[in-house]
């Protein structure tokens, strides 16, 4: 009796693996996929409040021609964000990787100084620009030059100098940004470190005596070896500073949401601004992929 | 030999320079949060102090502590962030369990969906989430106009039990990774002794993963503690230190409108509330770092 009533392996096994998986298929279908969809509607209907709950009108295209062409501040500061953004991704990449090689070598202190690198990723980037924007308020307050170096001097001698103006902003720029990239690339320093110290030292140790220079087996056996993890790394980069807290164009998203034009221009919004990280995903996918060295 | 040492001593010199450097950008908010925080409001109009107040005072502490009703609020977000935090660890475990274990038509997919709802940001679904949780009804079964559930524990909840909270993808993705690197030998000793699944996954594998499960738990609770977002969007009107933080904060969000002395005075509250808001993460990290530091090694997502 009990027999007959028992279900094939192979069908038990699906039915075992949907079932430890099916909290995240509802979750995903109700609280990412019905509000997306959703988010599509909302972008080209006019969102009205009333006792009952909201009624959307169809308006067509109007809510995505309201962003681009009404909006004062939609189409300069996507540009922004998405050049600054894209901007900061080699070289967040670039100074992960170095920080996470300094910290691989020996030397005293290196506890401290890794448990120091890795305090953004606890501390939380919303939080610290919070506090960040309390000391600027803070320096506009109390007229106090803050920082180790008076930036605004040197500034003024560069462009004394009749160094190009676009030149000397573009320096300043880049300096603005040191913090905030050592700051987000925590994460990315931890994968790193974690691909550095699984590299076997013998290989190294075998190229030495082959009479192999650092140089030489840094792009033979180091590169090759942590590439899988550049993807993974590639990939979080972008993603992490598309979401980034001190990112303009979500602010002004959530802005327009809640006090500006309306449920339906945020939605418009966040959709021209989710087919560029999709379109920069699938362009960086198909570059990184390719370079990519799998040792098995 | 000579040359090679001086090289050498260089190296080491131009580390510690470099370690040094990066590790103050690092700290320069924290630091700067902490000598704002023992200020007098005196010091704020002496040009002379930059970093050292000349005096140093409890007051923005005590002040900060009131204005966040301190204890209640802690004890609240130490409640909500505890069980959100033990959710999310208890529906990633049983998800990337069911991922890493079992194959069925279209798993592959589903995983694949995994890995995109870490690349959608909140802020796409933000508004028909919200709406949704405003007027809950249940996707249909409710009567209209539904349950208002904004300001209430359920949408955090839902989203965490069903591995879509904050970065619960990420989440999902170590724990597979975890259990796909575990042997099957255990589990199959455990069916062999009449165990059933249920029973095998709590009794066995999940004591085995342990060291997983402290991890995904350790950042689970940090990350929710620190979001602004979600509670910002879901738990308005709760006696939340990330609400409360939100609220002492735009009180002064025009300083150059109102130069008043009170106005530069919430600043400093606003700064020992910041710290005393990061102090118990400050404190489990200082702690248990070792944990954070060696995460990534035990994820499997390395070799």
């Amino acid at each position: 009796m009990r027999r007959s009533r028992r279900l094939s392996l192979k069908t038990q096994k699906s039915l075992l693996g949907l079932l430890f998986t099916l909290p995240f298929i509802l979750g995903f279908g109700a609280f990412l996929t019905w509000p997306f969809i959703q988010s599509i509607i909302f972008s080209v209907s006019k969102l009205t409040i009333v006792p009952t709950g909201y009624v959307l009108d169809f308006v067509g295209l109007q809510n995505y021609r309201h962003a681009l062409l009404v909006d004062a501040k939609f189409r300069q500061v996507f540009m922004e964000t998405v050049v600054t953004m894209a901007a900061r991704i080699p070289v967040i990449l670039v100074f992960s990787f170095f920080a996470a090689n300094l910290l691989n070598q020996r030397f005293p202190g290196r506890t401290l100084a890794r448990v120091i690198f890795f305090l953004p990723v606890v501390m939380g980037a919303e939080i610290t620009l919070k506090m960040q924007q309390a000391d600027y308020m803070q320096q506009a307050m109390s007229l106090s030059e803050s920082g180790l170096i008076p930036l605004r001097v040197i500034r003024e001698s560069l462009v004394s100098l009749k160094l190009p103006l676009a030149f000397v902003n573009f320096i300043f720029e880049a300096i603005n940004q040191v913090p905030v990239i050592i700051r987000s690339s925590g994460i990315q320093i931890l994968i790193f470190l974690a691909a550095l110290q699984s590299i076997p030292r013998s290989l190294y140790e075998a190229a030495d005596m082959e009479g192999a220079t650092a140089w030489e087996s840094f792009w033979k056996i180091t590169f090759p070896l942590i590439s899988p993890l550049m993807l993974v790394n590639v990939v979080y980069t972008i993603v992490d500073s598309f979401t980034a807290p001190d990112n303009r164009l979500l602010e002004l998203i959530q802005e327009t949401a809640w006090a500006g034009a309306g449920f339906g221009v945020s939605t418009a919004m966040s959709w021209f601004y989710f087919s560029i990280i999709v379109v920069i995903l699938a362009i960086t996918g198909f570059f990184a992929g390719r370079g990519v060295h799998y040792e098995t | 030999m000579r040359l090679d040492r001086l090289q050498n001593g260089l190296w080491h010199l131009i580390r510690y320079g470099l370690i040094v450097g990066i590790g103050f950008i690092i700290l320069y908010p924290l630091l700067r949060q902490i000598s704002f925080a023992v200020m007098h409001p005196d010091d704020l109009f002496d040009l002379t102090v930059n970093w050292i107040p000349r005096n140093i005072t409890k007051i923005n502490f005590q002040v900060a502590w009131e204005m966040l009703d301190y204890s209640k609020a802690l004890i609240n977000t130490l409640g909500v962030t505890l069980l959100l935090g033990t959710l999310e660890l208890a529906s990633t475990m049983i998800i990337g369990y069911g991922f890493a274990r079992w194959r069925y038509p279209g798993s592959n997919l589903v995983f694949g969906l995994v890995i995109l709802s870490i690349i959608i940001p909140p802020q796409m679904v933000m508004v028909p989430l919200f709406l949704n949780f405003r007027y809950f009804d249940l996707f249909g079964l409710l009567p209209e106009p539904g349950v208002n559930l904004i300001g209430s524990f359920w949408p955090m909840v839902l989203m965490a039990l069903t591995g879509t909270a904050k970065r619960s993808g990420l989440f999902i993705f170590i724990t597979r990774n975890f259990f796909r690197g575990m042997s099957t030998s255990l589990e199959e000793a455990a069916y062999v002794d009449g165990a059933g699944h249920l029973k095998t996954f709590l009794r066995i594998m999940l004591p085995n993963a342990t060291p997983i499960a402290v991890i995904v738990f350790l950042f689970s609770f940090v990350w929710h503690w620190n979001d602004l977002f979600y509670t910002d969007l879901f738990l308005q009107g709760r006696n939340l230190l990330q609400i409360a933080l939100l609220r002492i904060n735009s009180q002064f969000n025009y300083p150059w409108a109102n130069k008043a002395v009170e106005g530069t005075y919430i600043q400093l509250v606003n700064n020992a509330g910041m710290l005393l808001y990061i102090l118990p993460v400050l404190f489990l990290y200082a702690f248990l770092q070792r944990y954070f530091i060696e995460s990534i090694e035990k994820t499997g997502l390395v070799g």
